[in-house]
């Protein structure tokens, strides 16, 4: 998902001199093509990421499109403040680009895990929250962070993540793409865990059981129309996540489908619990200690759908 | 170019102290101390230094004055009321329901300010971006940033003076209003900032120390920047806290207390008197 981004916005940054991409020093390998050929567009604000976000908001505010890019939680929560009142409050034209959503940095320890971000990045008022499911999506929402004039969180995952999309895609922000039908449950995904949405659904599929799988690739705006679709149209919802339990997709989806009069959906939610994680290791292995394999998925699934039968 | 005119800068200062004063007064609020030790700085910057158009707010060519110490708002206000960003009427709102005014410097609704403020050490990276981009743009825009004393507590100051000189960001101008007392004591007490000027020149900044209620010596601080060639500009302009009112200087009581019953009339009185 990184190439893809920074590919993507290296064209991008080539036809639109407006285009500046501010890293906190980090990207070894990766950001020199835009150090190197396009030096007036290319800012290394060094390890200061309040700085960094409040430099991003001032030459957004000039005119600037600016990015601020660095890994995990640094250009979220090191800069929340920053975030709020410099970029959000004054709708400044800045997209906050993380890499390493999750445990992309799952032996790097609890410092390197973002498990909050999108939950914290979701409260924030102008702020529009997206989290591409593979490389496909992530050049088309490249493309439409971009065209998008205001501020956005865009949460990635590191590299290497396998492609889910096999043809072309209609990305818009703000609306779902649904990825296979089915009337049994809807297993609603962000960010990268498309991947093992779409294996959980295959699987389940050879058992007979039908799954709908919506890529939530932005998660504000929520697709509500989606989500409801899905809860009138399907048996149960099970949002799939990255991230903390708390805050993130599968708290929007439980806000939006607590709130209908008369609307009995079985419903859970599927991620990371609200702790530190004991664990230290590669990215699957935390996964796995955290039941985010397709086969605890599956059975964390079966259990409910089960329970309702 | 909309400076006030056919007034001079102590005029100027004098009628920006008095609306201070009867804006406080009248919202009960706090933070008057604060308003009147940078009260000679505005009116230099705002009667004479920044190129601006008051009628064209977003005019991309103004000069930006960003306060950084947003809870001296007031006095930035009365100098944009003055100056003719909007009305005066407007001031008799400050800080009372459904205002545009608020008690922070808040961009929303208020012409001529630049950043919204009132959380601390948020204005100088914001300038430094600004700053940035015109010299990438090649254009010939300054930003000026008020800074408390207390504020340079906060880190991310820091951060942005040491990126400001890297970046060679000569149309970059910090003033600090060093009026030597914050929040809960003198500074000196509470965290010892001295030798202020010799941080700044440490981190590359071209210094200079005055008083900052010398309108001469801000005049030509403030006409002299850069004041070292490729660098940005830091002045430590020492200040008195409430300066201008006799029985406000100095005091860390005017830093919340507005004035009440005929503290009013005697504070206009002394601002008066200094004529």
């Amino acid at each position: 998902m990184r190439n893809s981004f920074l590919d993507t916005l290296y064209e991008l940054a080539r036809q639109d001199d407006r285009i500046v991409f501010i890293t906190g020093d980090l990207g070894f390998r990766v950001v020199e093509k835009f150090m190197e050929n396009i030096p007036k567009q290319f800012l290394n604000a060094g390890v200061a990421e309040q700085n960094m976000t409040g430099i991003a908001a001032g030459m957004a505010l000039s005119g600037k499109i600016s990015l601020t890019y660095s890994i995990a939680n640094f250009p979220t929560l090191r800069c929340l403040e920053q975030i709020r009142n410099d970029v959000c409050y004054h709708d400044a034209n800045v997209k906050i680009v993380s890499v390493g959503g999750g445990f992309a940095y799952g032996a790097m320890s609890v410092t390197h895990h973002a498990m909050e971000d999108l939950g914290v990045m979701r409260c924030l008022p102008n702020l529009t929250v997206v989290a591409p499911g593979d490389p496909v999506e992530t050049r088309a929402a490249t493309r439409a962070i971009i065209a998008h004039k205001g501020p956005v969180y865009f949460r990635l995952g590191k590299a290497g993540e396998p492609t889910v999309h096999t043809g072309e895609i209609d990305f818009k922000i703000g609306r779902a793409i649904q990825l296979r039908d089915g009337k049994d449950a809807t297993l609603i995904s962000t960010g990268g865990m498309l991947w093992t949405a779409n294996q959980v659904a295959e699987t389940l599929a050879a058992d007979g059981i039908e799954i709908r799988v919506l890529s939530m690739h932005t998660l504000k705006p929520l697709d509500t129309e989606a989500v409801l679709t899905a809860a009138r149209e399907t048996g149960a919802i099970f949002t799939l996540e990255e991230h903390s339990i708390v805050g993130g997709l599968g708290s929007a989806v439980a806000e939006l489908l607590a709130e209908q009069l008369g609307l009995k959906i079985p419903f859970k939610r599927l991620g990371v619990a609200n702790s530190f994680s004991p664990h230290i290791g590669s990215q699957d292995y935390m996964l796995a200690q955290h039941g985010l394999t397709p086969e605890a998925i599956i059975r964390n699934m079966k259990d409910l759908l089960q329970a309702i039968s | 170019m909309s400076h006030p005119e056919n007034i001079s800068i102590s005029e100027f200062a004098r009628r920006i102290r008095k609306h201070v004063i009867q804006m406080t007064s009248r919202a009960n609020s706090s933070h008057i101390g604060s308003c009147l030790s940078m009260t000679d700085i505005l009116a230099t910057l705002y009667g004479k230094i920044l190129k601006f158009d008051a009628k064209r707010p977003d005019w991309s060519e103004r000069d930006r004055l960003l306060l950084s110490k947003g809870h001296g708002c007031a006095a930035l206000y009365a100098a944009l009321a003055e100056t003719g960003y909007f009305p005066k009427e407007w001031l008799d709102t400050y800080y009372l329901n459904g205002t545009h005014l608020a008690g922070h410097a808040t961009h929303k609704g208020t012409p001529g300010v630049e950043l919204s403020t009132g959380s601390l050490g948020h204005a100088l990276p914001v300038a430094c971006g600004m700053t940035l981009a015109g010299k990438r743009d090649g254009k010939s825009y300054r930003a000026f940033v008020i800074l408390s004393d207390g504020e340079c507590d906060e880190g991310s100051n820091w951060e942005a003076a040491l990126f400001a000189p890297h970046h060679k960001l000569d149309n970059l101008v910090v003033i600090i209003d060093y009026n030597k007392i914050q929040s809960l004591g003198r500074v000196k007490e509470v965290i010892d900032l001295d030798p202020l000027p010799d941080k700044w020149h440490a981190f590359g900044w071209g210094v200079r120390e005055i008083d900052g209620h010398d309108l001469n010596a801000l005049d030509e601080a403030l006409t002299a920047v850069p004041l070292k060639a490729d660098r940005p500009s830091c002045i430590v302009a020492h200040t008195v806290k409430g300066k201008g009112v006799s029985f406000m200087e100095d005091k860390l009581l005017w830093h919340y207390t507005a004035p009440k019953g005929d503290e009013l009339p005697k504070a206009l009185a002394e601002i008066e008197a200094a004529k």
